[in-house]
Formats: structure tokens, sequence, C-alpha cells
């Protein structure tokens, strides 16, 4: 297989422009003989229906949840970038593509990260327009900060919640669409297969959760929305209900998927507190300005946050501040996460787990008063007392990295196209524009940057060259196959009535990717993670129990389908992080490290994205490489010392 | 901790429930409301039982899915989402009572899940701006006052959980109407929909059996967003004043 990125020729700042030109039209009374189906509603889902309903297309648009305003984007805290240069700073759309470039590791596309720098403006006039309450300087003016270390103040932000209000008016557009007939809105409905005939992508297959019935969707194209795969570590700061399912179920129908080892590791999170953890909490990383990170000098297992207090400062390793004079506590969120992680090996790691570093803000308060930090931080500090029961005022947090976002996903082209015709990924469930390392507030941006302004342009070149009679029907039997398929494999599921529960292979795969594929990665532990996977993949079809019917509402069944695609995912990512020996971004391979113990990148080896393609049950997958080229930034080696 | 939890148990939307009772001996005051359930359901499952359903998705307080009514409350004693509530607002051996949301607005499907559909169409009546991608002015062409902005923020924060109508003696959805007609009404961009906007989201509100508000405040001490009853004074206002001035009347001279 040839991977063609469909990268249009011609100057950087032009190829967009230009490739609209050139991509072919649906004539307007045409497009509503036309449908599309959009698995997932978040940001990427639920702006790209909206927009492509308003065309004129007629939509299905399916989630997981009991509403499409459940989608996990709503969780998003920080903010979203724009290349506005409203602050008169200095930014601009190339500087927000060269920061991307350079954060993502130079391991993402030029043209894709300039395309969304460049849309970028237009998503925030569409969310202003929409009635989105970004937050306002008295001059009546959008406000901005400066977010993740970037040097200019480029981010919108709606309080801690910047997530929640661009979804819901994403929503909101998706809600005008449904009541004028356009878009027909799916909820409690889980795709478990895309329906691929004569090399095209016909439809879907999901479950209706609440009957339980199987049905099968026929579309001329269809969008997967499904956002990332953060679950396959169990914990992370992903929603429960976050899989990889539909995009799994598209590779092995036929899509490559791209840089599946890439994820990124958030550094301030509240630390697990024992083993009935469901799930983490991300802090923002901001808290990092004013707080000191610190272990004791000398292992101090069970160390507790009151008893810290009384540590004289004699006694303790400001580890970052040691070793990164000149970024301290303000190092890349991989570089903090590594950090942490190297103090807990080295056994002093904090608190009852001693998976745990302090982050201590009693200096910023003598400095500065607890006033200052209360207007700073109180809604931070306060859901960390919520959760922990510590008073941070008065004693150290206690932080620990998490896994929080995955740059890996389908490989698309710049049309956003998977290899498999007529199946799009957009969001977080595609691979394109964030490299090995995403920046803060970039994730929100692209989401709707594929969904208003990408996808909509993109999908009538294909739609305009198939034709509309390009269709087949749900009684094809290529539908009835895969329906009889997917009933088989949930029959399969509840018959094998083992002893262990879904939530326990959960876990166990969770803990295998995180020690050995999680924030450090050497030859060795990975080959002993891919062993570890295969056994736990047959001890989990040999053994499982899952509970209830198909017929019915059965939540165990549905983890149970999503846990079985997480174990043949992490083989994959294990697969990818060791054929990847060089170190870049998220991805830190411990063979390759400069001498002062830092992430060394091999641009002449690995500057490539790697995409993988399905062979079939139990076959190794097959590498392809789409080559990167940088013709318009000079590659360099990211130094914080 | 020891604690003893009755829990609603209903098989599906047409069966007849009724309260189970669990024991629970190992619960850590660290653990969440929900982490909880998630312990005793890994035991009923490997007992071959079914596990009691319950919604829940992001567990960091902001999807809304999360909805059970513990012991008289919903999301329980502090005014914050279940999956944020955690054991140590309780005591060693207390006994606590599990409902699903009660509202015939809100049937029941299993256990503790329930449909909230009611509130999806609600939205899809009228809360939005009619807006399509593209073609927008630019984002800092009208300028917003930060006061207005704030409070449009305040009321927009709302989580569509549906606390409000649970708690509520009237199974009113009023405040939760009330929260996205408040924000679009504050708003420039809501200003060309305001009236028909008001109109068309409490008759479809009505339509869906929700009750009538009798400010008994309920709603405003049980919301995990702290949305105010001032929004339900607002929405009320815009409602009599969209009846008496709407463009139906204005143009249409009242009738056809």
């Amino acid at each position: 297989m040839k991977l063609d990125s469909k990268v249009p020729e011609g100057p950087l700042a032009e190829k967009w422009t230009k490739h609209k030109f050139n991509l072919k039209l649906v004539n307007p009374a045409n497009k509503r003989k036309y449908e599309v189906i959009v698995v997932g509603t978040g940001l990427a889902g639920a702006s790209a229906a909206a927009s492509l309903a308003e065309l004129g297309y007629n939509v299905k648009a399916f989630c997981f949840q009991d509403s499409p305003r459940r989608a996990h984007s709503i969780a998003a805290q920080g903010g979203i970038n724009a290349a506005k240069n409203y602050q008169n700073d200095g930014d601009s759309i190339y500087r927000l593509f060269y920061d991307t470039i350079k954060g993502g590791d130079y391991r993402a596309r030029e043209a894709n990260v300039y395309r969304l720098a460049e849309v970028s403006v237009n998503i925030i006039d569409q969310c202003v327009a929409q009635g989105v309450p970004f937050a306002r300087e008295y001059g009546g003016l959008l406000s901005n900060r400066s977010f993740g270390g970037a040097q200019v103040s480029r981010t919108f932000y709606a309080r801690g919640q910047t997530g929640q209000q661009l979804l819901l008016g994403a929503y909101g557009a998706l809600n005008r669409q449904i009541a004028a007939g356009k878009v027909k809105m799916y909820n409690r409905s889980e795709m478990l297969d895309v329906v691929v005939h004569d090399g095209k992508a016909r439809g879907i297959v999901v479950r209706d959760l609440t009957t339980g019935k199987i049905e099968a969707h026929s579309a001329h194209a269809v969008l997967l929305c499904t956002g990332g795969y953060g679950n396959v570590f169990f914990l992370s700061t992903n929603a429960k209900g976050c899989n990889v399912t539909a995009a799994w179920r598209a590779h092995k129908k036929g899509a490559l998927f791209g840089n599946p080892c890439f994820t990124q590791i958030h550094p301030t999170c509240i630390p697990v507190s024992g083993d009935h953890q469901s799930k983490l909490t991300l802090m923002s990383e901001s808290l990092r300005n004013d707080g000191r990170i610190w272990v004791p000098k000398k292992p101090m297992p069970g160390l507790r946050a009151k008893d810290a207090v009384n540590l004289p400062e004699s006694e303790r390793d400001y580890f970052l501040e040691r070793k990164y004079p000149s970024f301290g506590n303000l190092v890349p969120r991989d570089v903090g996460s590594r950090n942490a992680k190297y103090m807990c090996d080295e056994g002093r790691g904090v608190g009852p787990t001693g998976l745990a570093v302090f982050m201590d803000f009693s200096d910023a308060i003598k400095r500065d008063g607890k006033k200052t930090i209360e207007a700073k931080y109180g809604n931070l500090f306060d859901m960390y007392q919520q959760i922990t029961g510590d008073n941070p005022y008065e004693v150290p947090m206690m932080i620990f990295p998490a896994v929080h976002y995955t740059m890996g996903g389908l490989w698309v082209d710049y049309n956003l196209m998977t290899t498999v015709p007529g199946l799009y990924a957009l969001g977080e469930a595609n691979f394109s524009d964030h490299g090995a390392n995403r920046l803060g507030a970039s994730a929100l941006m692209q989401g709707l940057a594929d969904g208003y302004f990408v996808i909509p342009y993109t999908i009538g070149d294909y739609l305009a060259n198939i034709g509309w009679a390009d269709k087949i029907g749900t009684e094809h039997p290529v539908f009835q196959e895969a329906v009889t398929n997917v009933n088989q494999r949930l029959q399969q599921l509840l018959n094998i009535k083992g002893k262990k529960t879904v939530d326990e292979f959960h876990r166990e795969l969770g803990l295998t990717m995180w020690e050995y594929c999680g924030m450090s990665r050497s030859e060795k532990g990975l080959v002993l993670a891919k062993q570890k996977i295969q056994q736990l993949k047959q001890d989990f079809w040999s053994n499982v129990i899952v509970s209830g019917q198909a017929n019915d509402i059965n939540m165990e069944l549905e983890k149970a389908g999503r846990v079985a695609d997480f174990i043949e995912l992490g083989e994959l990512m294990v697969d990818d992080a060791l054929n990847r020996s060089e170190s870049c971004g998220g991805h830190f391979r411990e063979e390759s490290q400069t001498p002062d113990g830092e992430a060394m990148r091999k641009d002449d080896e690995y500057a490539y994205v790697a995409a993988w393609e399905y062979k079939g049950e139990n076959q190794p997958e097959a590498l392809h490489k789409e080559e990167l080229r940088f013709e318009n930034v000079k590659l360099t080696q990211r130094s914080y010392k | 901790m020891k604690i003893t939890l009755k829990v609603w148990r209903q098989k599906d939307k047409n069966a007849k429930g009724g309260f189970k009772t669990y024991q629970l001996d190992h619960v850590s005051p660290d653990m969440s409301f929900l982490e909880m359930f998630d312990v005793l359901n890994i035991d009923l499952v490997k007992k071959g039982e079914e596990p009691i359903h319950f919604d829940h998705d992001c567990r960091e307080g902001i999807c809304g899915m999360c909805s059970m009514y513990i012991n008289g409350h919903p999301h329980g004693p502090l005014q914050t989402t279940t999956c944020q509530l955690h054991m140590r607002s309780f005591k060693d051996g207390d006994t606590i009572t599990v409902e699903p949301w009660r509202a015939k607005a809100f049937p029941v499907l299993k256990d503790l899940v329930v449909d909230r559909t009611a509130f999806d169409r609600i939205q899809q009546a009228g809360g939005y701006v009619s807006v399509n991608t593209g073609g927008v002015p630019d984002a800092n062409e009208i300028p917003i006052p930060k006061k207005v902005a704030d409070e449009a923020f305040d009321a927009a924060t709302c989580i569509g959980c549906g606390a409000c109508v649970a708690a509520c003696k009237n199974a009113s959805a009023m405040l939760f109407v009330a929260a996205k007609v408040s924000q679009f009404t504050l708003l420039p961009q809501g200003q060309p929909e305001r009236k028909e906007r008001v109109e068309k989201m409490v008759a479809q509100m009505d339509a869906e059996g929700f009750g009538a508000c009798t400010n008994t405040r309920a709603c405003e001490a049980e919301c995990p967003k702290g949305i105010k009853i001032t929004t339900i004074a607002r929405m009320n206002r815009e409602y009599f004043g969209a009846k008496l001035s709407s463009y139906e009347v204005q143009v249409g001279g009242g009738g056809e």
C-alpha cells in the first residue's frame, strides 16, 4: 500500500486556499440526495454533523451517552488557541503553526498544521456568534491568556470550563438541525462495526444500548469522531465511556492506524488513592507557576502531607529546580512527568502509595499572601480538597502524572479521509496535527477546525466523484453479514462465563501499559509487555465473566466489547513503541537519550508517520511509512536546562 | 467503613421495581460514591448477579450524566455531582438510600438509569442561536460588557443533569430551561430570536410533562453548578413579554 497524503503543491500559506478551489462541489439541489453518518458528538462530531446538515446533506449522528451534550470534550478546562493576535503581542498564523510543529517535536505534517492555524481564527468568530460566553475584558472585548508556556497570549477561555461552553455551542447547532429534520440523532447507540464493500465505506452496525438491538445504517460516507484511546491505561483523565472500539473496528476493516504509541501524560493530576480508583482528575498545569515540586532527599515511605510541613528545607529535594535551573517547575509536560516518575522509582515518592510528589504553595502564600493565591487558584484548591480531603492552603498538594490525550489515531490524508475511501476520522480520533506531543489548548482547536471548517469542503469532493447512486441499502448481504458477526461476538462474550470481571482485565491491561508503555519505554520492557498482553488476551477470551443478556441494557457487555478491543490496541501500541527506537515528544525510549538524560530524536531514521495495517487475527501488523518533509521549519533539539 | 445500601432495582422500563439491601464492609473514606458502586458491582458480577446499573461518564463533575437520588437529595448531601461525592461525607455504620431521579418526564429505564431525552427536546425547540457555519462577523465586532458576559456564563454553566427536576416536588424543569433562556437573553447574539425562543422552549417543557414552578427554591439549593433562581424570574419576565409583544403579535396582528 502506498500512502498518499494528498498534500497540495505550492507555498505553505496557499495550499488550503488552492485546494479548496480544486475540490469538486456538490450542486445544492443534489446535496439532499446524500446521506452521511457521524459517529460521536464531541466537538468534532457535533460541529461536523451540524455543518454538513446546514449545507443540505442528510445526516445520521450517533453517541453512546444519553445525550450528545455529554461527550468528553465537555471536560476540557484550559482554553482554545487561535491566531487572532488581539493582544498585539506578535502572534500570527505562522507563529501558531511554528509553535505547534515544534511542540509536536517535528512529527506532524506541515500542511495540516498550517491549515489548523489558518482556520483557528474562524473558530472563535463562529463560537462567539453562537453565543459562547468567552471571558471578556472590561471594555467588552475578548480576553486572552498565555497557556502551556506559549510566548504569546492566544488562548481564549471561559473560566475553567472552555470545553463545556464550546461543546454546548456545537450541541446547539446540532439541535437546530435535529429540529429542522436534517439530522437524525441516535442517543445511547454504540457503533460496533463499519461496513466496507467494493473498497468503500457503506455504513455502520450499531447496538441500541437501551434495547440491545443490533441495527445496520447505510450512507454515502462515514465520519468517525470518536475521540482518543487513553483509557487503554484503565486510569486516565478520560471519561469512563471513552473507548477505541469504533476506531479499532475501522482499523480491522482496512483503515491504517497512525503513531499509536504517541500518548500524552499530564504531570499535575491527583494521585491514585487506592485499588478502588476508577479515574484520574487533572489539575490545571497553571498551578506550576506558583507551586514548587519536591520529594524528601531520603526515602520516607508513606510520608503524609500534614507531616511534610515540618520537614526542614535541608531534607527536601526540589528536583525540577535542581535539574533544570532555567525552567524549573515550568518544564514541558513530558519532562515534568518523567522526573516525577524517576523520584518515585528511587523510592522517594510520598503518600500512602509512594506514587506521588509534593507541590507546595507555602512559599507563594508567604510571598504573595493567601488572598492572591486564592484569587488565582481558588477553584482548583477547592476541587483538590473535595477529592482528597486535604487543605492545600495548609499542607502541600500531592500530584502524580496521568494519561491525558492520545496524539496517535487513524491515519488520514489532507482531506481527513482514512485509507478506506468514504471513511473519515476527525478530532482526537485521527493522528494528524499534534505530532508526538500536543500543546495546551490545541485539542479544542483541532476538533472544531476539522468539524466546522475542513470536512464540509473535503467531503464534497468525494461525494461528487462517487455520485449519489453509489450506495447500497441495509438489505444487502454485506450488511446482514456484519450484523450476524456483531451478534455472534456479543454472544461469545456472554457465553464464556469465566471467573474474572471485565474491570479486572482492564485494570491488569492498564498496569502493564503504564509500566512498560507509559512515561518511559525500553526494548526489554516492551518485549515483556507484548508477551503479557498476548497472555491477557487469551485469558480474557477464556475466563471473562459478563453478566446479563444481549437484548437488554447491559453495561457489563458494553464494557467487555471495549476492553477486548483495548487489549488488541495495547499490543499494537507496544509494537509501535518498539519500532520507534528514538525519543520524541511524549514517547521516551530509554535507549535514546542525550548524555544529560534528555530525550533524543533521530531525525535521519524516524522522521515519518508509522501507519499500521491490520493483517488478520493474531498476525503481525504491517508497517507503512509516510515520510515527513519539512520545507518551512528547521528541525532542532529541545533543551530546558 | 461499614455501609448499608438500600438501592432501587428495576429490571426494565415496564417492570415493577423495589429496594434491595446490600452490606459493604470495606468502604474507604477516599472512595467516591460511584467507586463504591464499582466495588459492589464487581462482587455482584462474580456472584453471577446483574450489577446495579447507573449512568456516569466523566467522573469529574461536568458531563452531567450521573444522577443518583441519595438519602432524599439529588447527588447526595453536598451541592455537587454524585461523582464528586466521597465516602468521607458519610459515617461508619450509615445506611444510605439510593433511588433514581423521580419524575414523570424522566422514565426509569433500568435500576438507577433514567431517560432524560426530554431535556434534549427542549433544547431542540430553541436553545441555540440560528447561525450557520461561516459568514459570521469578527469575534470582537460586538463588545459585550464583562458583567453581562459573566452573568451569561453563570447561567450557561448548567450541566443538564436534571437534579433540579429531581429536587422539585412538582418535577419542574424551570431552572434548566431558564438557564439557557437567560444565557441568550443576556447576550446580544441571542436578541433576534429572544421572544420566540422562550415561547418555544416553555411550550416544549410543558409538552414533556414537567410540572410548574411554585418558588420553593429546592432546585437552587440542590443544583451542583449553583444556577440561581433569578434565572427563573428572568424567564418568566421574558415569557410574559414575549406573549404580549412577539413577532407574531406585532406583525401578524395577534391572529390569523
